[in-house]
């Protein structure tokens, strides 16, 4: 077992466990600190995927953006952040049998793939993945359009966002 | 290769030799000597950051027009090691109904979410932690780190006081990221490359002259990051105590307090590196590494006095104005900026030098003199209305 | 070697050091506690309810809004590390992207909901 093997063991491991705390743990601000734990988790994932932009982002945008968000979430919809209700809801064999059938389907579909066998070759020298994922987010045989597209579905969560958060009572509608 | 010319690398090669010789795998005396440097740049840092509270209490005693720390050794110098002995054997007091874990991870994450900024920070052109090709974003993900321990510690504390704090100084902290990733864009957009390294190597010319606007809208971006005066609405002595590290005593107010030193500095050191050169000073850094990063010392200090001196000289903003400042003003002008730079320097790039600094050094004036027009006529306007709305009542 | 290595490394030894540093100061300091010393900082007066408190739902429209100019900002990294060699078309592209998101900036402050009400 080579070093990597090891850490991406230990990685692995500990962002199952820290999913695995998401959702069984009581109070809500620590099931949002593990949720920050198991995406940095993945985070480490990246990295050891040689995926460097990849890693960086995971931190910027969901541990310094989307995991805020929830913890400003948790604190403005609950007086109490402890969670009082029962953790299973009357649905949960279905959604056991569909996380099942989910896994399963994977596993299926992944048996054929040849990426879990063949190991990766590795960059030739002089590679910069930063550039030519650039270059393809910009070239128009690239994918410049989703690049656009994604400006507009950007700005469509935005409308959302505010959309769902106008409340024309409180009188705060724009001049 | 001498000492004097690659110290790092003759340093390492040397250690790479005793270890292997006592029979351990090259990989792991490799990381050994990585260990070795990183805790001696940081126990360095340590050391530089108790200084740091003395330049602090220093300079801000000269601001006001008083002398500062002057007791203990010549010009007070021992005033920051009476500090640490007095935070060392202090009670730590916790208390009651804190969330014991979050409360106590906060400081150690707040320390190292700074700590972990000296990665990528180039000090001379031989000497760099790690030359990662993401660099800036590298800054902006370890403030990440920072943002959260500041919302660990005002959550745990059980105190509503370091709850607001929190919550305002994340606000704060939030809000001022995006024209903080914006001004990062035109630093890798000139050196084509986000590697702190390549942005110091690319600055034959310093992007402060290509880009004073930008310069500029990073400073404030960063005193905002910083929760410095004028953006310490997080602290507000008057109406919150403390803000988030209200609660904390002792050793653990002390990371907090030494992180934020710290955080300054780096981020002179940053505001340097991205804008003013790095190591760079017409060809000092060739001389030695160990000039190089006195010059990138000596700046990272001159980024540190100005923002010292802004927090001394301005007063607090309240949170509306300053969330209006970023989301109406600065925002909207640094990705102004940002299009102005790209198309600058792709339709002047082919020119000479002369009219290729020219060109973007006026672009740059002619962005801020419009911004400064809009909000100009903007608050006239206001300030008409507001004025007429009162005379119109005064004649009631 | 891979760089991350070292990066891990200064993660490492970067939360030693506090550690370290609040260890000793643990070790070192007294260890009396009492009700009052114990009790919440504020101003001496008893906190009234719990101090977990709801918060402004403003809050949350501005880490909205951040999330998405931070997504975008991100996206176009890889466009400026680019730049230089791509030329005015890919220019042109990266202006019509920021202009689309200003447009949802403008948006937003024309609903009012940039203003801290």
């Amino acid at each position: 077992m080579t070093g990597e093997q090891i850490v991406f063991l230990v990685v692995a491991f500990v962002t199952l466990f820290a999913g695995l705390m998401v959702v069984t743990t009581r109070n809500l601000v620590h099931a949002a600190l593990w949720l920050v734990a198991a995406l940095f988790g993945v985070a480490v994932t990246y990295v050891i995927l040689h995926a460097n932009f990849l890693a960086v982002v995971q931190v910027v945008v969901y541990i310094g953006a989307i995991a805020i968000l929830f913890i400003f979430a948790v604190m403005l919809t609950r007086r109490d952040m402890r969670d009082q209700g029962p953790q299973m809801n009357k649905n949960w064999w279905f959604g056991a049998v569909l996380a099942v059938l989910t896994f399963g389907g994977l596993y299926f579909l992944l048996q054929g793939w040849e990426g879990m066998t063949k190991t990766a070759t590795s960059y030739p020298v002089g590679f910069d993945a930063i550039s030519e994922l650039g270059n393809a987010l910009v070239s128009p045989a690239g994918y410049v359009l989703p690049f656009e597209v994604a400006s507009v579905l950007l700005v469509a969560a935005l409308v959302g966002a505010v959309y769902v958060a106008f409340n024309p009572r409180n009188g705060n509608s724009g001049k | 290769m001498s000492f004097w010319n690659d110290p790092l690398k003759v340093a390492a090669d040397w250690l790479l030799g005793v270890f292997t010789a006592w029979g351990m795998p090259e990989l792991a005396a490799n990381i050994l000597i990585g260990f070795l440097g990183v805790l001696i740049l940081i126990s360095i840092l340590m050391v530089l950051d108790i200084g740091l509270v003395w330049v602090e209490r220093k300079v801000v005693a000269r601001f006001q027009d008083r002398i500062g720390p002057n007791r203990l050794g010549p010009f007070g110098l021992i005033q920051p090691f009476a500090d640490i002995i007095k935070l060392m054997i202090k009670e730590d007091i916790t208390p009651a109904g804190a969330d014991k874990v979050v409360y106590n991870i906060a400081p150690m994450l707040s320390m190292m979410s700074v700590l972990i900024l000296w990665a990528v920070v180039p000090l001379a052109p031989t000497i760099l932690g790690v030359d990662l090709n993401i660099g800036v974003l590298y800054i902006i993900a370890a403030g990440a780190i920072g943002t959260l321990s500041i919302i660990m510690a005002g959550w745990s504390s059980n105190n509503k006081y370091a709850l607001i704090g929190a919550f305002r100084q994340v606000a704060v902290m939030i809000s001022f990221e995006v024209p903080m990733l914006a001004t990062l864009l035109i630093p890798t957009i000139l050196a084509g490359s986000m590697g702190t390294a390549a942005i110091v190597e690319g600055q034959d010319i310093w992007y402060v002259l290509l880009a004073p606007l930008g310069a500029l809208i990073f400073l404030v971006a960063a005193i905002a990051e910083l929760g410095r005066a004028p953006f310490d609405l997080a602290e507000g002595e008057s109406e919150l105590v403390s803000g988030y590290n209200i609660e904390y005593s002792g050793m653990k107010f002390g990371m907090f307090y030494a992180g934020e030193l710290l955080h300054a500095f780096t981020f002179g050191g940053f505001w340097a590196i991205l804008f003013f050169g790095g190591y760079r000073f017409f060809g000092l850094e060739k001389v030695s590494p160990f000039l190089a990063i006195a010059v990138l010392l000596f700046k990272a200090f001159i980024g540190y006095w100005l923002i010292m001196w802004v927090r001394y000289t301005l007063l607090r903003i309240r949170i509306d104005h300053m969330l209006a400042f970023n989301w109406k003003f600065l925002t909207p002008l640094a990705f102004t900026l940002i299009m102005v730079t790209a198309l600058m320097n792709a339709l002047l790039s082919g020119t000479s030098t002369w009219l290729y600094v020219t060109g973007m050094f006026l672009s740059n004036v002619l962005v801020a003199w419009g911004a400064l027009e809009i909000a100009r006529s903007y608050s006239r306007r206001e300030r008409e209305r507001i004025e007429g709305k009162r005379i119109v009542e005064a004649g009631h | 070697m891979n760089p991350w290595i070292f990066v891990g490394l200064f993660f490492v030894v970067g939360l030693l050091i506090p550690v370290g540093a609040i260890g000793i100061a643990w070790l070192l300091g007294p260890k009396k506690p009492n009700p009052i010393k114990q009790s919440v900082y504020e101003c001496g007066i008893e906190t009234v309810g719990e101090s977990w408190v709801q918060f402004k739902a403003q809050y949350y429209i501005f880490a909205l809004v951040f999330l998405v100019f931070d997504v975008e900002t991100v996206f176009l990294f890889p466009w400026a590390v680019k730049l230089g060699a791509l030329g005015l078309f890919a220019v042109i592209e990266g202006i019509i992207f920021i202009l689309i998101l200003v447009a949802g900036l403008v948006y937003t402050w024309r609903k009012g909901m940039l203003e801290w009400a």
